[in-house]
């Protein structure tokens, strides 16, 4: 069995994850491209006697090397020579995607044309000559449906075919004549480096090198015919030169396409129509609101007797565990170690499903895009690209995925930015508390508490991307240039996969993290031996104590203090934590009596703990991804502190100043 | 080009494309960015020679999403504001 490597290229947008899905289905691996944050997925199949590995290739417009999923995509390519790269195509936008075709094969490699939502061209009144496509580019065209699946077995066929051809000519765009006679002499000296001339197609060194590709200048920087290179580029006018390449290649694609394409009456269509509503000058911003809102509304709406399906579940558990077990201490320790501390993350699984199914509609339909679009202004103005909006917006959901969103920001600083405010955007894993505290001593205003406690988290975030901008990461925000993507009927499938993608990591958090942080918070409650369970003689109620001191100013006791401490695992884990230590049980109601009975609690500090929660350090899942998505320690770490301090603030502002307008503790 | 005379609406003369209102078609000479956002804007269709049209502006009044080789591209004012345009007559 012969093995073939397919990498799978294409612009965003077109359809390639679902290609790839209907490609692998769940034979996926999913890792990172090495040395940066890109996500890379591999998947094999077997097909006719050839081992078939599919790489997806990071989705982009071009590959000049001006953002990390571009480079990760030449380098793939250029380095690692794959077999042959099936550029995914979406047939009702050929121009612009086409332009990455002649990039692709300037780099020497066979191509095949997967021609994507075929079904969405044809609807459009849109037919193309793929015969007559392939035979101008001198590329094989496939004709692909990937929401149905068709095609893949005409595709994986073209595929093999093509890698198994011997490399027949370069087809590359003939380009304006003083350029042609440029990368000639360009090459004619880069020739005499036989290592050059053996790793890169020289062709498309010299026209990268013509262009000022910085990257392309590195290549040759080591090589002896270095100096010869220089002195025939200091000739010319990199700018100049890119543009009329970049030029050439459209004429190219637009000599091309009538001859392919009886385009459709293009008259007004549907996207056009939906835009004209939801971007209008008055419109937009109401329909923006209203969708967030009724997001958030459905999220809890809709996953409410899922929840008190899994609680029932697990009371039922608790006390089969209880009944059944031998020794008291192990009773405990699975009861109100593992089933507790698990079991108070797994009730939020349906919000958490809910809102990313929701979120993942609303991104596969293309109103993501304009949800960006709408929010530019705004987020420009607070030192942050329209495109950090999506990540706040699903950190209201989780941080993990919220943080994992920002990798669609082009600009370093920026992303960096949107990953460090990020944490300030309240998870729904912080809600339980405020559900608990706002419900326990604010009655009626509870959601007014709750509501105001959001905002505090949405003005945090802004005060600090204000404050990073204008201290530790200093300079402009990177520019907004944003395809509109048509809107499209997400398939179920799509949106499910993705939902399932991100909620699996979520549960994941749960079956680990969440399970060791139970553990240590069942051992720090129930040791030394004999004390009672979660009581001031335990390890954590020594922790407790000493810690006091540091919270003793916003009017938090030991017990208070522990739970933050714990809160550290997860937030949610705060509740769980307060329930043992005030000897009342997951129960909510018997909390909230038990608070109130306190006489160390006031609504005061009720008001400042749920400030503190809302700001202190993320928890341990999102300190993790910070310093995996940041490469660093050095910025999970900053984000650990800087919340902290931030939370010690503000709760102390709020705690001081909240008795004058809530009648006194 | 020729120097336009007197006061007479500039037909034919350069702007850019911040400039251009709502519904108004012209194409592009010349793109005066470098660097990243030049490769960026080139690689997205915004090459000398293409046709644009505005679409619309956000309700904040920008961004201002544009068509350019028949799909949908929304730029800031500022980014915008770096390619040269002529204005198409009707
Ligand atoms: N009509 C149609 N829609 C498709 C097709 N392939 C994908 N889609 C939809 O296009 C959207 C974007 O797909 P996705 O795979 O996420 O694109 P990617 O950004 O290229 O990975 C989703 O809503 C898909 O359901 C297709 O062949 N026809």
């Amino acid at each position: 069995m012969t093995g073939i490597r397919v990498a799978l290229a294409g612009n965003p947008n077109v359809g390639k994850t679902t290609l790839f899905n209907a490609l692998t289905g769940s034979r996926q691996h999913v890792g990172n491209w090495p040395g940066v944050t890109v996500e890379k997925k591999t998947g094999r199949i077997n097909r006719s006697g050839h081992a078939i590995e599919v790489i997806d290739l990071p989705g982009t417009y071009s590959l000049t090397a001006c953002s990390a999923d571009e480079v990760v995509a030449r380098d793939y390519i250029l380095e690692e020579r794959p077999d042959v790269v099936v550029q995914v195509v979406d047939a009702t936008n050929l121009e612009r995607n086409l332009y990455l075709t002649t990039q692709i094969a300037e780099l020497g490699v066979p191509v095949v044309i997967a021609l994507n939502m075929a079904d969405a061209a044809e609807a459009g009144g849109c037919a193309i000559d793929r015969e007559r496509l392939s035979a101008l580019l001198a590329i094989p065209v496939v004709r692909t449906v990937g929401i149905r699946g068709e095609g893949l077995d005409d595709l994986l066929d073209a595929a093999v075919r093509e890698a198994e051809t011997p490399p027949h000519h370069e087809h590359t765009v003939g380009y304006r004549n003083d350029v042609e006679a440029m990368i000639a002499s360009l090459v004619g000296v880069l020739e005499a480096d036989k290592d050059l001339a053996e790793r890169y197609p020289l062709r498309w060194l010299a026209a990268r090198l013509l262009e000022g590709d910085e990257n392309a200048l590195a290549k040759v920087r080591e090589s002896p015919v270095s100096p010869r290179v220089q002195a025939l580029l200091s000739t010319i006018d990199p700018d100049e030169c890119e543009a009329a390449m970049a030029d050439r290649r459209y004429d190219v694609i637009a000599a091309v396409l009538p001859q392919v394409r009886t385009a459709g009456a293009r008259g007004m269509n549907v996207s056009e129509m939906v835009d004209r509503v939801v971007t209008d000058r008055y419109l937009g911003i109401p329909i923006f609101l209203a969708l967030m809102w009724g997001t958030f509304e459905l999220t809890f709406a809709v996953a409410a007797p899922f929840v008190a399906l899994i609680e029932a579940g697990l009371a039922r558990l608790s006390a089969a565990v209880a009944g059944s077990i031998g020794p008291a201490w192990l009773a405990s320790l699975v009861g109100d170690g593992i089933i507790g501390g698990v079991g108070s993350v797994l009730v939020f699984v349906p919000n958490i499903f809910i809102l990313f199914l929701i979120l993942s509609f609303l991104e596969d339909t293309g109103y993501l895009a304009r949800a960006a679009f709408i929010m530019d202004r705004l987020m420009y103005a607070i030192g942050l690209p329209g495109k950090a909006f999506i990540p706040m917006l699903i950190g209201f959901g989780c941080n993990v995925p919220g943080i994992m969103a920002a990798r669609t920001i082009e600009g370093e600083r920026d992303r960096l930015i949107t990953i460090l405010v990020n944490p300030f955007i309240s998870c729904s894993a912080r809600l339980p508390v405020y559900i608990l505290f706002a419900g326990a001593f604010f009655g009626a205003a509870a959601g007014v508490v709750v509501f105001l406690l959001y905002v505090l988290g949405i003005a945090a975030a802004i005060g600090s991307a204000k404050l990073f901008r204008h201290t530790i990461l200093p300079g402009e925000s990177s520019p907004f240039i944003m395809e509109m993507p048509p809107y499209r009927l997400p398939t179920a499938g799509t949106s499910l996969l993705h939902t399932w993608s991100r909620g699996v990591m979520y549960v994941r958090k749960a079956g680990t993290i969440i399970l060791a942080g139970a553990l240590v918070l069942w051992c720090l409650a129930s040791f030394p031996f004999g004390v009672e369970y979660g009581s001031s003689a335990s390890l954590a109620g020594a922790l407790g104590h000493l810690l006091e001191p540091l919270v003793a100013p916003l009017g938090f006791d030991w017990k208070i203090a522990v739970a933050l401490l714990f809160g550290f695992v997860a937030k949610e884990v705060v509740v769980g934590s307060l329930g043992v230590l005030y000897g009342a049980g997951e129960e909510g109601d018997a909390l909230s009596t038990a608070f109130l009975a306190d006489p160390g609690l006031s609504a005061a500090t009720a008001l400042a703990l749920m400030v503190f929660v809302l700001l202190y350090t993320p928890c341990l899942a999102t300190i993790a991804t910070i310093r995996k998505e940041t490469g660093s320690w050095k910025w999970a770490g900053f984000s650990v502190a800087y919340g902290l301090v931030l939370a010690w603030l503000l709760a102390l502002i709020v705690g001081r100043i909240a008795p004058s307008f809530i009648g006194g503790a | 080009m020729e120097p336009s005379d007197q006061n007479a609406p500039l037909r034919g003369a350069v702007t850019t494309l911040d400039c251009i209102g709502p519904a108004c078609r012209c194409r592009i000479v010349g793109i005066r960015a470098s660097g990243a956002l030049r490769k960026r804007l080139l690689a997205m269709g915004m090459v000398p020679g293409a046709d644009v049209e505005a679409v619309r502006a956000a309700p904040l009044g920008d961004p201002v999403e544009y068509r350019v080789k028949g799909y949908a591209l929304s730029l800031r004012r500022a980014e915008a504001g770096q390619i040269e345009v002529v204005p198409e007559e009707e």
